[in-house]
C-alpha cells in the first residue's frame, strides 16, 4: 500500500506520457534524492547486452546496409577482385527485375494470409478453451503444445509426409470423404496448392502461441467483470466485444506483431516443403531468394538489397500497425 | 476456477458441443505428431505402402537404427543441445540484469533503449545471415572459436536474437516485483548485488523459464544459420542438418525422415512438459502488466 502510493506521487510527472492505468514503471526509484551512489549501476546491467546486441545485431545491419552498396561477389570475397562501391545499382537491378516484384508480392500476400490464420484460429482456440471442462481443455493445451514444441524443420517435414501423393494419409481420407480428385494429387506441384501445404504447417505451429497467450490474457481478466455482465444479460458477443476485446489489446498487440514476424520470414518452411522454393521457383518468398541470390549464386551485394529490402518491409508494416493502435489511444 | 461459474453458465448442449470441438481439434493438432511417431515405428515395407494405415502391427525400431548408424547423429544431437543450452542460459542471464536495469532504474536514454529493444524484435534475423556471414568468417581469424565452421557462430547470432523479446518480456516480471521489498532488504543491509541474485532473481525465475522456451525454441529450430555457417567442419553441425540425409534423389527414406524427426522432436517435447506451467502463469504474467 505505502509503496504503492510511493509510486504514484514518482510517477505523477510523467503523467502526461504514459495513459495506461496499471502498475506502470517504479522506474523512478534510484532517481530520488541519495541514490546517486550508483548512477552507473544500470549502465554496467546493460553492458552484456548491449555488448551482444551491438556486435551481433546493429553492426550486421550496418555491414548489410553496406554490402548492398557494393559489388560483392566471390570474385570481391576471395579477393580476386577489389571491392567497389556501386551506389544504389544493385537496387537498380533489383527493381528492374521481374521475378523480385513477384517475390515481394506473393511474400506479402502469403504472409499476410498467414497471420489472419494464426489469430483467427488462436483466438477462436483461445475463447474455446475457456468454455470447456478440464479434460477437453487439457487435450487440447497438451496436443497445442506438441505442436509448438516441434521444431519447424520436423514440423515441415511430417506435413510433407502426411500430404505425399504416394504414402501418405492426407489424399486417402479426403478420397474416403468422395474428393476423387485428390487420388495420389501432388500438393507442391501446383503454385498455389503448395503455399497452401506451407500455410497448413506454418499455421498449425504457430497457433498455439496465439492460443496460449490469449488464454492466459482472459483468465487474467477479473472474473468479477465478466460475472457481471453476464448477470446484466450481456451475450457472449457483447461481452467479447465490449469487455474481453478492449482488455485483451495489448496481447493482441504483441501476438500480432510477433506473427507478422514470424510469418513474413518464414524460410525453413518454404525451403524444406518446397525444395529451396518450388518447381521453376513458384513458392520464392524473399528470404529464400535472397538465400538463394547470395549462398547459390554468389550474388551477395544482390543478397544484401534484398535484405535490406525485407527489413525496410518488416519495419514499415509493425510501425503503420503501431501507428494505427496508438491512433486508436492504445498505449505500448 | 474463477472462469467455470461464467462457463457453466453456457446451456448444457452448447458446452457438450463445445468440448466435442475442443477434443477434435486436439486429435487433428496431434495427428500430425501421432503420424510422425507411428511412421518413425512402421517396418520398411509398411512405410512405403499406398495403403496407409493408422496403425502398426509389426513396429520396428529399424528406421531409428539407421538413423544412429548414420555418422555423427549423435554428436549433432549433443551439438543441438549444447548450442541451444549456452544459448538458453547467457541470454537468461544477459536479459535479467537489462530488464532489471530498465525497469528499476531512471537513466538518461532508458526511453530510447526501450524503444531500440522494441524495434530490434522486428529485425527478420534471417535478413542478417550474409553480413553475419562475413563477421564470422573475419572473427574466425583472430578469435579462434567463434568463427565459421564453429559452434560459436550458432551460439552468438542465436543470444542477440533472443535478447531484445526476452528482455521485453522480463521488465514485466522485474516490475511485478514490489519495490518495497527492495527497501526492505537494503534496510537489513544486504548489498545491491545480493538483492540481484538472491531476492529479485528468484522471484522472476519463472519469467525467465517462460522467456527461455522462445530462445530455446528459435535456437532448436534454426536450420538457416546452420545451413549457412557450418560449410566444411560438418562434425559441428546440428540436427537439421542431420535430418536432410534421408531425403534422396532416388526417393526419400520415409522412416528414417520420420524417426530422425522424433528423436529431434523428443527434447523439445520434454523441455515442454517439464515448463508447461510456468510458461502458461508466464506469459499470463508477462501479459498482466
Amino acid at each position: 500500500m505505502i509503496s504503492g502510493t510511493a509510486q504514484h506521487a514518482r510517477r505523477a510527472p510523467a503523467k502526461g506520457r504514459r495513459s495506461r492505468p496499471g502498475p506502470v514503471v517504479p522506474a523512478g526509484r534510484r532517481a530520488g534524492k541519495g541514490s546517486r551512489r550508483g548512477a552507473w549501476t544500470p549502465w554496467l546491467y546493460l553492458a552484456p547486452a548491449l555488448v551482444v546486441l551491438g556486435g551481433l545485431l546493429i553492426y550486421p545491419i550496418y555491414q548489410l546496409g553496406l554490402i548492398s552498396f557494393l559489388e560483392y561477389t566471390q570474385a570481391q570475397v576471395s579477393g580476386g577482385e577489389p571491392t567497389t562501391f556501386e551506389g544504389f545499382a544493385n537496387y537498380a537491378e533489383l527493381f528492374r527485375d521481374g521475378e523480385f516484384w513477384n517475390v515481394v508480392v506473393a511474400t506479402l500476400l502469403f504472409a499476410a494470409v498467414c497471420v489472419v490464420s494464426t489469430l483467427a484460429v488462436g483466438c477462436a482456440l483461445a475463447v474455446l478453451l475457456t468454455r470447456v471442462r478440464a479434460i477437453p481443455r487439457l487435450a487440447l493445451m497438451l496436443a497445442a503444445l506438441g505442436a509448438w514444441a516441434t521444431p519447424a524443420i520436423t514440423g515441415s517435414t511430417v506435413w510433407v509426409f502426411l500430404f505425399d501423393p504416394d504414402f501418405g494419409p492426407v489424399n486417402k481420407i479426403l478420397v474416403w470423404f468422395g474428393l476423387s480428385g485428390f487420388e495420389n494429387y501432388s500438393w507442391t506441384y501446383d503454385r498455389y496448392s503448395a503455399f497452401a501445404l506451407v500455410l497448413f504447417e506454418v499455421v498449425w505451429c504457430s497457433f498455439p502461441f496465439v492460443m496460449v497467450t490469449v488464454y492466459a490474457g482472459i483468465k487474467s481478466i477479473p472474473t468479477e467483470v465478466l460475472e457481471a455482465a453476464a448477470l446484466d444479460g450481456a451475450s457472449t458477443w457483447r461481452i467479447w466485444r465490449t469487455i474481453m476485446a478492449p482488455m485483451l489489446r495489448p496481447i493482441l498487440v504483441v501476438v500480432t506483431i510477433q506473427s507478422i514476424i514470424w510469418d513474413f520470414k518464414v524460410f525453413t518452411q518454404i525451403y524444406v516443403m518446397t525444395d529451396g522454393g518450388g518447381i521453376a521457383r513458384q513458392n520464392m518468398v524473399l528470404n529464400v531468394y535472397a538465400y538463394q541470390k547470395a549462398f547459390a549464386s554468389s550474388q551477395y551485394s544482390l543478397g544484401s538489397a534484398i535484405g535490406v529490402v525485407m527489413l525496410l518491409i518488416l519495419l514499415v508494416v509493425t510501425l503503420v500497425y503501431l501507428r494505427l493502435l496508438r491512433r486508436q489511444g492504445e498505449e505500448l | 476456477m474463477s472462469h467455470s461459474r461464467v462457463s457453466l453458465r453456457i446451456r448444457r448442449p452448447w458446452r457438450f458441443a463445445a468440448e466435442a470441438t475442443a477434443l477434435i481439434v486436439a486429435a487433428v493438432v496431434a495427428f500430425p505428431l501421432y503420424w510422425m511417431v507411428l511412421s518413425a515405428f512402421k517396418p520398411e515395407g509398411e512405410i512405403q505402402s499406398t495403403e496407409p494405415r493408422p496403425w502398426t502391427t509389426a513396429p520396428s525400431l529399424d528406421s531409428f537404427r539407421r538413423v544412429f548408424q548414420q555418422e555423427d547423429f549423435g554428436r549433432y544431437f549433443l551439438n543441438s543441445l549444447l548450442v541451444a543450452a549456452v544459448v538458453v542460459v547467457a541470454s537468461a542471464l544477459i536479459a535479467f540484469l537489462a530488464a532489471t536495469a530498465v525497469a528499476r532504474f531512471r537513466f538518461r536514454f532508458r526511453t530510447t533503449l526501450l524503444i531500440m529493444f522494441l524495434v530490434a524484435q522486428m529485425v527478420p534475423i534471417e535478413a542478417l545471415t550474409i553480413p553475419l556471414f562475413f563477421l564470422m568468417r573475419d572473427l574466425g581469424e583472430s578469435v579462434p572459436g567463434i568463427g565459421l565452421n564453429t559452434l560459436g557462430s550458432l551460439i552468438l547470432p542465436h543470444i542477440a536474437f533472443s535478447l531484445p523479446f526476452a528482455i521485453w518480456m522480463l521488465r514485466g516480471f522485474v516490475k511485478a516485483v514490489p519495490e518495497a521489498l527492495e527497501e526492505a532488504a537494503y534496510l537489513d543491509g544486504a548489498s545491491r548485488s545480493r538483492f540481484l541474485w538472491q531476492i529479485l532473481f528468484p522471484l522472476v525465475f519463472p519469467g525467465l523459464v517462460a522467456t527461455s522456451v522462445f530462445s530455446f525454441i528459435s535456437t532448436w529450430n534454426d536450420f538457416l544459420f546452420a545451413k549457412s555457417f557450418i560449410i566444411s567442419a560438418t562434425e559441428n553441425s546440428t540436427l537439421p542438418m542431420a535430418l536432410l540425409v534421408f531425403f534422396k534423389a532416388e526417393g526419400n527414406d520415409w522412416g528414417g525422415i520420420m524417426a530422425a524427426s522424433t528423436v529431434m522432436t523428443i527434447p523439445v517435447l520434454i523441455f515442454f512438459v517439464l515448463v508447461q506451467r510456468r510458461l502458461v502463469s508466464g506469459l499470463g504474467g508477462a501479459v498482466k502488466d
